[in-house]
């Protein structure tokens, strides 16, 4: 099981969807649902269950679900092997349902770490991190 | 620092050729005319720099006819990006999809 190191970041995602709790867990954990926005998948709502999720991209994701407490958490490994250590992703998502007045907020949170990344931008000066910040808007505004 | 980033600063180190990459990111395709004719370095030096940032797969060419057309390959700029940014953008576009399907089980 992969731990989240000091050296770990984390992501957080947030949104409020105006339906209940029970209807986000259902896309959150019947496969052809989960397909339907998120990728192909053999999850099973099972604590120890080990499923791959299969990008479009043709990558193909390990997983391991890890904590499951129907309509409120879901949490799973989310790693990505790969030779490179700049694409190796080691982490772990963690979905929160909090019911909200008119619906739902989900929180997805994920924690992990690329191995070549521990100390990624220890050593780069203002100028470099001004670059990969224009470069990322770049990156996101062409996806 | 992995060799792959290595590679990566040391290729966008040098201020003509990272003029010419961010050129070739913001207004796509080029011949390495219109590149030199902006550049203020003579064509030689210029295919020089395209070579080395092509080396590095920060730019990919096309042959069409007598021209060379170069292009910018961001893929290869992946190295260097924060992990974190990239899956806050993919999970904010999943939550869109998440969205419209939880809109159409409601049918």
């Amino acid at each position: 099981m992969t731990e989240p190191s000091a050296d770990s970041r984390t992501v957080v995602v947030e949104r409020e969807f105006l339906h209940p709790p029970e209807k986000i867990w259902r896309a959150l954990t019947q496969p052809h649902l989960i397909e339907e926005w998120l990728m192909k998948n053999d999850f099973k709502p099972a604590l120890g269950h080990r499923f791959n999720l299969r990008g479009e991209w043709g990558g193909v994701l390990d997983c391991e679900v890890l904590a499951i407490e129907p309509n409120r958490t879901l949490s799973y490994t989310w790693n990505f092997a790969h030779d490179d250590a700049a694409f190796d992703l080691r982490s772990i998502v963690t979905f929160t349902l909090t019911p909200s007045g008119t619906g739902t907020l989900l929180r997805m949170e994920q924690t992990g770490f690329r191995p070549d990344q521990r100390q990624a931008f220890g050593g780069a000066k203002a100028g470099w991190q001004q670059f990969i910040t224009k470069l990322e808007q770049l990156l996101t505004r062409q996806d | 620092m992995s060799k792959a980033q290595d590679t990566l600063f040391r290729t966008l180190a040098d201020p003509t050729r990272r003029a010419i990459f961010e050129r070739l990111c913001r207004q796509g395709e080029q011949t390495v005319g219109a590149l030199t004719a902006r550049s203020g370095v003579s064509q030689p030096a210029v295919s020089k720099h395209l070579g080395i940032l092509k080396q590095a797969g920060l730019v990919r060419d096309r042959q069409d006819g007598r021209q060379t057309h170069y292009s910018a390959q961001l893929r290869a700029l992946s190295p260097l990006i924060d992990w974190t940014s990239q899956m806050a953008s993919f999970w904010e576009k999943r939550f869109d999809d998440l969205e419209d399907l939880l809109k159409r089980m409601d049918q």
